[in-house]
C-alpha cells in the first residue's frame, strides 16, 4: 500500500533533473560586456574587426577576457563595470563611426548549458534597469501628411498632364483643386481617377460659381496609410535605436496605435529619452520672399497662408504654408563636405517620387529659398533655409553654406530624426537605473530565500518527518518554477519575485491539508497505511478547487495587467501548477519511498497526533 | 506539536448573527472611508510623474521643494522613500510638457541645488494609459468575482458560490477601506495583491465548503447548524496554519522586500487576516441563512458502493 509504480518515480526523478538543469544557468553571474555590430550593408564582420577590436583595447590598456566573433559581431568580456565602460570609450573612439559599440550582459554560463536551451531568467526592466517607453502614434496627423504628400503629387500630375488649374490645397484629410474651367476640371477628374487608385475626386460646385474638385482617400487607402505610419515609424526608431548602442532592443507594436519601445541595460537613460523623444516630423516649404511681407509679420502682421518661424540661430523666417515636401520622403541625410570648396555641407537622399517633387520645385524657383522645418508638437523651427541654386533632379540634394561640421551633424541627424510618418508621443514611461534594479533583485531574493527558511523551520517542526517531506516538495517546487521560467523566457519582475515569495506561501497548504487530514484520519483509529491514503485522496479534490479559483484571479491579472504586474500574474499561474505538481504528486512519491515498502507500518512521524481523552492513546495495531 | 485541541466542536453557528453583524459594520467602515476619503490612486492609475531620487546624505527637504518651487510643476509632493537618503517626487500631469522635460527639468534643479542628487527611477503615465489601467483593473476585479462564481456553482452549489463571493469581496473591500483611511498609495502592485487574496481568500471557502459538503454526507442524523460547526471546527487548524505559512512569507517581504512592495505585502497581510475571518465566519452563516440542506449537496440516488460511507480497513 502507498507504493508508486515505478513510472511515477521516474517522472518525478526526470522532472526533477529538467529542473536542476534549467535552473543552473541562473547561478553563474553576467559578465560585463561590449558588443561590436553593425545594422548598416556591406559592413563586414570578421576577423579584421576582431583583430581591430582587441588591438584597440590593448593599446589602451584596457584588461578584457576573452575576445569572441560570432554571427552578430564581436563581444568582449571585461571584469567588472567600470572597465566595460572604459572599454566602450576607447573602441567608440577608434570604431565609432562604422560600428556600433553596445554595453551588453553576457552570461558565463558553460556552451553545453546553453546548447541545450538553458538560459537565465528573463530580467524586466525594474530588476535590469532600463527604459521602457509607450508611444502613441498620431493617426490624425498621419492622415494630415498623406493628404499633404497626394498635394505634391496632384500639383506634380496637374502639371504633366497639362491641366490648368486655379489652386490646390489640403482639406482636411484630402485635397481640393480650383478650376476656371469646366472641361479642365473634367480633365483633371479622368486623370486623377487613372492616376491616382487610393483617392476618389468629387467635382463640387461651390457658391460663388467656383469650379471644385475635392480628392479624398478611400476608406481601405486610410487605413492602409495608417498601419503603414506605424511600421515606419517602428523602423525609424529602430534605427535611432541602434544609434545608441543597445543590445536586445524591443521596439513592437502594441495595439492599433501605439509602440512600445524597451531597452534594457541602458546606462545613459537621459540620452536614450532625447534621442527617442525627437518626435518631431519634417516639411519643406518655400520661404516667402514677397518684399515687406517678412518686416510686417515681424512687426505682427502675418501675411495670410505664411507662417513666421525662427531658424536655429533666433533670425525669422517667414515660410508660406503649403507644403513642398513632406519628410518621409528623405531616405537618409548625412554631414559631409561639398566638394567643390571643401565646406562642411548635408548630403540628402531623397525617395523616387520625393525625388520627382524636388526636381519640379527646384526647376521653378532657382534663386529662391527653401526652407526645411522641423515640426514638434506644434512647435516648428526652420533648420535650414538654403538658396535653390539650380534645378537639382537623381534626389541627390547637397545643402551647404555657412555651417560648421557640428552644425552640419546636427542637421543631418535632425533631418534623419525628422522622418517620421506621423508624429509620436510618449504615453508611458519607466525608466529605473541599474543600481536600483540590483537592489531590487537582492531585495527580492532576501524576501524568499528567509521567508523559506523560517517557514520551512516551523513545518519541519509541527509535522516531523512529513514535514520535512513537505519541505523537500516545496523545494522541488520552486526548483521547477524557476526552471520553468528560465525556459519559457518569461520576464521576471520585481512583484514577479514577490509572486514567487506568495506561491511558496500558498504551496504549503496542500501538503498542509495533507498532513491534517491523516493525523485527523489517525485519531479516529485509522492504521498509518489507511491514513496516509485517505490523507491524499481526500485532500486532492479540495486542492484542485481551491488551486483553480487561485488560477482565475492570476489569469484575469495576466489579461489586464501591463508590466511589472503581468510578471507578478506570470509567476502566479505557473506557480499554481508547479505546486499542484509538487505538493501532491512529489511529495506522495516521496512519502511512498520512506513508507511505501514497510508492510507493516505502526506509526508514522507526524508530529503530535491529540487525542482527546476518550479516546485510545495508542493506535491499535494492523 | 498540536495547536488545536479541540475537544469539541465549538458552537459557531450559535453566533452567527454576532458574526454577520460584525462584517456588516467593517463593511459599511471602510465603504464610508472609501466614499469620505477616497483612494490614494498611485500614477498607475492617475497619470503623472514619479521621480526617485538618491543622495549622498539624508535629504533636506525644505531645500529640495524650494528648488522645485521655483519650477511650476504645479502641485507636486516630495517625501522620504524608506531610507533617509532617497526622496520621492510626485508630478501631477501637467498637459503640453512631456514627462521627459519635466522630469530632466526637475533634475537639474536638483542637480543645480545639491550636486549628489542621482535619478534612479522615473515612472511616467499619461493620461490616456492611466484612465485605461484603472478601467482594465477595474474589469480584472469584476471577471475574477465572475469566474469564482460561475467555478463554485459548478463544484458546489449556487448557495455556496454567492456566499463564498459575497464573503470575499467583502475582504477586498476592507482591504480598500484600510487603504483610503490610511491614504495608502494604491498602485497596480497592490491591485494585484487584491486580486491574488480575493483568489487566495477562496481557498478557505472551498475547505469549508468542501468539508461541509463531506459532513452532510457521514452525518446522517445531524442538523445543518451542528454539521457547519463541526465542518469548520476540524478545518480550523488547516486554516491558521496556512494562513500563518503564508504571513510567514509576506512578513519576509514586509521586511526584506523594501518601499516598492511594502503596500504590497501589506495589502497582502490585511488580506490573510481578515481572509480568515470572513471566509469562515460569514460564508458559513450566509449559506446556513440561505437555507442549505442536506438534499443541495447530496445527490439523493444511491449507486452500488456509495461515496458518503467510509469504509475503514
Amino acid at each position: 500500500m502507498n507504493r508508486y509504480p515505478f513510472w511515477k518515480y521516474a517522472l518525478i526523478a526526470v522532472a526533477v533533473a529538467i529542473g536542476f538543469l534549467y535552473t543552473l544557468p541562473n547561478f553563474f553571474p553576467e559578465d560585463p560586456a561590449v558588443q561590436v555590430s553593425s545594422s548598416k550593408a556591406g559592413v563586414k564582420l570578421d576577423a579584421a574587426l576582431l583583430q581591430n577590436v582587441e588591438d584597440t583595447l590593448k593599446g589602451a590598456g584596457i584588461p578584457f577576457r576573452g575576445a569572441v566573433l560570432d554571427a552578430t559581431g564581436v563581444k568582449v568580456r571585461f571584469d567588472d563595470p567600470d572597465t566595460q565602460l572604459k572599454a566602450k570609450d576607447a573602441l567608440v573612439a577608434k570604431l565609432g563611426s562604422t560600428y556600433i559599440v553596445a554595453l551588453n550582459l553576457l552570461s558565463s554560463s558553460p556552451g553545453w548549458l546553453t546548447s541545450i536551451g538553458a538560459l537565465p531568467m528573463y530580467l524586466g526592466l525594474d530588476l535590469r534597469g532600463g527604459v521602457h517607453f509607450l508611444l502613441q502614434v498620431d493617426m490624425k496627423a498621419a492622415l494630415e501628411k498623406a493628404g499633404d504628400r497626394y498635394m505634391a503629387d496632384l500639383r506634380s500630375l496637374m502639371r504633366s498632364e497639362k491641366i490648368q488649374y486655379a489652386g490646390i490645397s489640403r482639406e482636411g484629410v484630402g485635397v481640393g483643386l480650383r478650376f476656371r474651367d469646366e472641361s479642365e476640371r473634367n480633365k483633371a477628374l479622368v486623370a486623377i481617377d487613372r492616376n491616382f487608385p487610393d483617392l476618389v475626386a468629387r467635382g463640387q460646385d461651390a457658391p460663388g460659381g467656383e469650379l471644385r474638385v475635392l480628392a479624398q482617400l478611400k476608406p481601405e487607402a486610410q487605413k492602409r496609410i495608417q498601419d503603414g505610419a506605424v511600421q515606419q515609424n517602428i523602423q525609424i526608431l529602430r534605427n535611432r535605436v541602434n544609434e545608441l548602442g543597445v543590445a536586445e532592443p524591443i521596439i513592437q507594436q502594441q495595439g492599433a496605435e501605439r509602440v512600445v519601445v524597451q531597452l534594457p541595460g541602458v546606462q545613459d537613460t537621459a540620452r536614450a529619452k532625447d534621442i527617442l523623444g525627437r518626435t518631431a516630423t519634417l516639411e519643406i516649404r518655400m520661404v516667402n520672399e514677397d518684399p515687406g511681407a517678412q518686416e510686417q509679420a515681424v512687426a505682427g502682421q502675418v501675411p495670410f497662408g505664411s507662417d513666421l518661424y525662427t531658424d536655429r540661430n533666433g533670425v525669422p523666417v517667414l515660410v508660406r504654408r503649403q507644403v513642398v515636401l513632406t519628410g518621409d520622403r528623405i531616405n537618409d541625410a548625412q554631414s559631409g563636405f561639398d566638394q567643390r570648396n571643401n565646406e562642411p555641407a548635408v548630403h540628402v537622399s531623397l525617395d523616387g517620387a520625393g525625388a520627382r517633387i524636388f526636381k519640379e520645385v527646384t526647376r521653378e524657383n532657382v534663386g529662391k529659398r527653401m526652407a526645411i522645418v522641423l515640426v514638434e508638437k506644434g512647435r516648428a523651427e526652420v533648420i535650414t533655409a538654403p538658396v535653390i541654386r539650380e534645378e537639382i533632379g537623381g534626389g541627390r540634394v547637397q545643402i551647404s553654406g555657412q555651417m560648421s561640421t557640428r552644425e552640419a551633424n546636427d542637421i543631418a541627424l535632425l533631418m534623419r530624426a525628422g522622418a517620421l510618418a506621423a508624429p509620436m508621443e510618449i504615453v508611458e514611461e519607466r525608466t529605473v537605473g541599474p543600481s536600483l534594479g540590483k537592489e531590487n533583485i537582492d531585495k527580492g531574493f532576501s524576501s524568499v530565500l528567509w521567508g523559506f527558511v523560517v517557514l520551512a523551520a516551523f513545518i519541519c517542526a509541527y509535522y516531523m518527518l512529513m514535514g520535512v517531506i513537505s519541505t523537500i516538495a516545496l523545494s522541488v517546487n520552486l526548483l521547477l518554477l524557476v526552471a520553468i521560467l528560465s525556459m519559457l523566457q518569461a520576464t521576471l519582475t520585481l512583484p514577479g519575485i514577490a509572486a514567487i515569495a506568495l506561491t511558496l506561501g500558498m504551496a504549503i497548504d496542500a501538503n498542509v491539508l495533507i498532513n491534517e487530514r491523516i493525523r485527523e484520519e489517525i485519531r479516529w483509529g485509522a492504521t498509518p497505511h489507511a491514513a496516509i491514503h485517505a490523507g491524499y485522496e481526500r485532500a486532492w479534490g479540495t486542492i484542485l478547487d481551491s488551486n483553480i479559483t487561485t488560477l482565475i484571479a492570476g489569469i484575469a491579472l495576466f489579461l489586464f495587467g501591463s508590466g511589472p504586474v503581468r510578471g507578478f500574474a506570470v509567476v502566479h499561474c505557473i506557480g499554481i501548477m508547479t505546486s499542484m505538481f509538487s505538493a501532491v504528486f512529489v511529495s506522495r512519491g516521496i512519502v511512498a519511498v520512506v513508507y511505501g515498502g514497510r508492510k507493516k507500518l505502526d506509526r508514522i512521524s507526524i508530529g503530535q497526533i491529540w487525542r482527546p481523552a476518550a479516546a485510545p492513546a495508542v493506535p491499535s495495531k494492523g | 506539536m498540536e495547536f488545536f485541541r479541540f475537544r469539541r466542536d465549538i458552537p459557531f453557528m450559535r453566533h452567527a448573527l454576532v458574526f454577520n453583524v460584525i462584517s456588516l459594520v467593517t463593511f459599511l467602515a471602510a465603504v464610508f472611508f472609501l466614499a469620505t476619503r477616497g483612494l490614494n490612486f498611485g500614477v498607475d492609475f492617475r497619470g503623472g510623474t514619479v521621480i526617485e531620487v538618491h543622495y549622498a546624505q539624508a535629504v533636506d527637504f525644505t531645500r529640495l521643494r524650494s528648488a522645485i518651487d521655483k519650477l511650476d510643476v504645479g502641485e507636486y509632493s516630495a517625501q522620504s522613500f524608506g531610507a533617509a537618503n532617497t526622496a520621492l517626487i510626485r508630478l501631477p500631469l501637467k498637459p503640453g510638457v512631456s514627462s521627459a522635460q519635466l522630469s530632466d527639468r526637475v533634475m537639474s534643479a536638483l542637480k543645480a541645488d545639491e550636486p549628489s542628487a542621482r535619478q534612479v527611477r522615473v515612472e511616467f503615465v499619461g493620461p490616456q494609459v492611466g484612465k485605461e489601467l484603472y478601467e482594465n483593473g477595474a474589469l480584472a476585479l469584476l471577471l475574477v468575482a465572475i469566474g469564482i462564481v460561475a467555478y463554485l456553482a459548478a463544484r458546489f452549489e449556487w448557495r455556496f458560490a454567492v456566499a463564498a463571493i459575497v464573503a470575499n469581496l467583502h475582504d477586498v473591500i476592507i482591504i480598500m477601506g484600510f487603504f483610503a483611511f490610511f491614504q495608502w498609495e494604491f498602485s497596480l502592485p497592490v491591485l494585484a495583491a487584491l486580486l491574488a487574496v480575493l483568489g487566495y481568500s477562496v481557498n478557505e471557502s472551498v475547505v469549508v465548503a468542501d468539508r461541509i459538503r463531506e459532513n452532510f454526507r457521514k452525518m446522517r442524523k445531524a442538523t445543518v447548524t451542528h454539521v457547519i460547526d463541526n465542518a469548520i471546527t476540524s478545518t480550523m487548524s488547516r486554516t491558521i496554519i496556512t494562513h500563518g505559512s503564508t504571513q510567514i512569507m509576506v512578513t519576509s517581504m514586509l521586511i526584506f522586500g523594501g518601499e516598492a512592495l511594502h503596500y504590497f505585502a501589506l495589502a497582502l497581510t490585511i488580506g490573510i487576516l481578515f481572509g480568515i475571518y470572513s471566509s469562515v465566519l460569514v460564508m458559513a452563516p450566509l449559506v446556513m441563512w440561505m437555507g442549505v440542506s442536506r438534499e443541495d449537496l447530496v445527490k439523493p440516488e444511491k449507486r452500488p458502493g456509495a461515496e458518503g460511507d467510509k469504509i475503514l480497513p
